[in-house]
């Protein structure tokens, strides 16, 4: 699809801006609507309208496969290792209070946004991996 | 009632106008590529000019400046990829063969996208 112009353009306009929503709303997740997994959606949606216009391989020149099984993976390390770093901290598994005593909501906001950027960065890598899966080569398009 | 709620209301009202035609000439309008008329055009400005009301309702207006610039960037990018939309969905399906509705007995104008050079 890369000759339409139209569509190329207006993808070029629009990534950057999609990507940074993306961000807001995971890291806006503990105070309001939003959160890790609606983030990774639109993360995700970022990256497939720019891997449907621009083709694959433009796709994977800067998210190849293997970051992405990286990413995947290393999502869910980071929500349990929180867990296992609050059970180290001598509280119950992800009893964020405990990275910050003196200050039990500080700890949990510190918390939260961790569990959230590993939901963010999980979702958003599976997503892109199930359309980069279930895509058609670009020849057929 | 204060002026900025009047202004509000004649544009959400006007807007509510032009969302209610567009789904009124989806219904009447006889083929896919006269459907895309009201379904783009009238359903973009009636949520343009729905947000642009709600903009005047907004109260202390530079203390929620947030609030102003967060329906200023809706405009600007449901200006953006509303008509895009419209325009992939309606390449898609010219360059897929989908031919004009024409009268009945209308020979005039007749052509066929995959004869056609420019697309």
């Amino acid at each position: 699809m890369k000759d339409q112009v139209v569509l190329r353009i207006i993808t070029k306009l629009l990534v950057p801006f999609m990507l940074v929503f993306g961000m807001y709303v995971i890291a806006h997740g503990e105070l309001g609507p939003g959160g890790g997994f609606q983030g990774g959606v639109i993360l995700a949606a970022g990256f497939i309208l720019y891997g449907l216009v621009w083709g694959k391989e433009d796709l994977h020149r800067f998210l190849p496969r293997s970051l992405t099984d990286l990413l995947a993976a290393g999502g869910v390390l980071l929500y349990a290792g929180v867990g296992v770093a609050t059970m180290l901290m001598g509280g119950r598994f992800l009893d964020y209070a405990v990275f910050n005593p003196s200050h039990p909501g500080d700890g949990e906001a510190l918390g939260m946004l961790l569990v959230e950027y590993g939901v963010g960065i999980t979702v958003c890598t599976v997503m892109v991996t199930i359309y980069d899966m279930i895509s058609e080569p670009e020849d057929l398009v | 009632m204060a002026w900025n709620e009047i202004v509000a209301s004649v544009m959400i009202l006007l807007g509510c106008f032009l969302a209610l035609t567009g789904s009124l000439g989806m219904l009447r309008m006889p083929d896919f590529y006269t459907r895309l008329h009201p379904a783009g055009k009238n359903d973009s400005l009636g949520s343009v000019l729905v947000l642009s009301g709600l903009a005047f309702l907004v109260t202390h207006p530079v203390e929620n400046w947030l609030v102003l610039a967060k329906l200023a960037l809706i405009i600007v990018f449901l200006i953006i990829t509303a008509p895009t939309a419209t325009h992939a969905i309606t390449k898609a399906a010219w360059l897929d063969g989908l031919q004009p509705w024409q009268r009945p007995g209308d020979k005039e104008g007749v052509y066929k996208s995959w004869e056609r050079e420019d697309v």
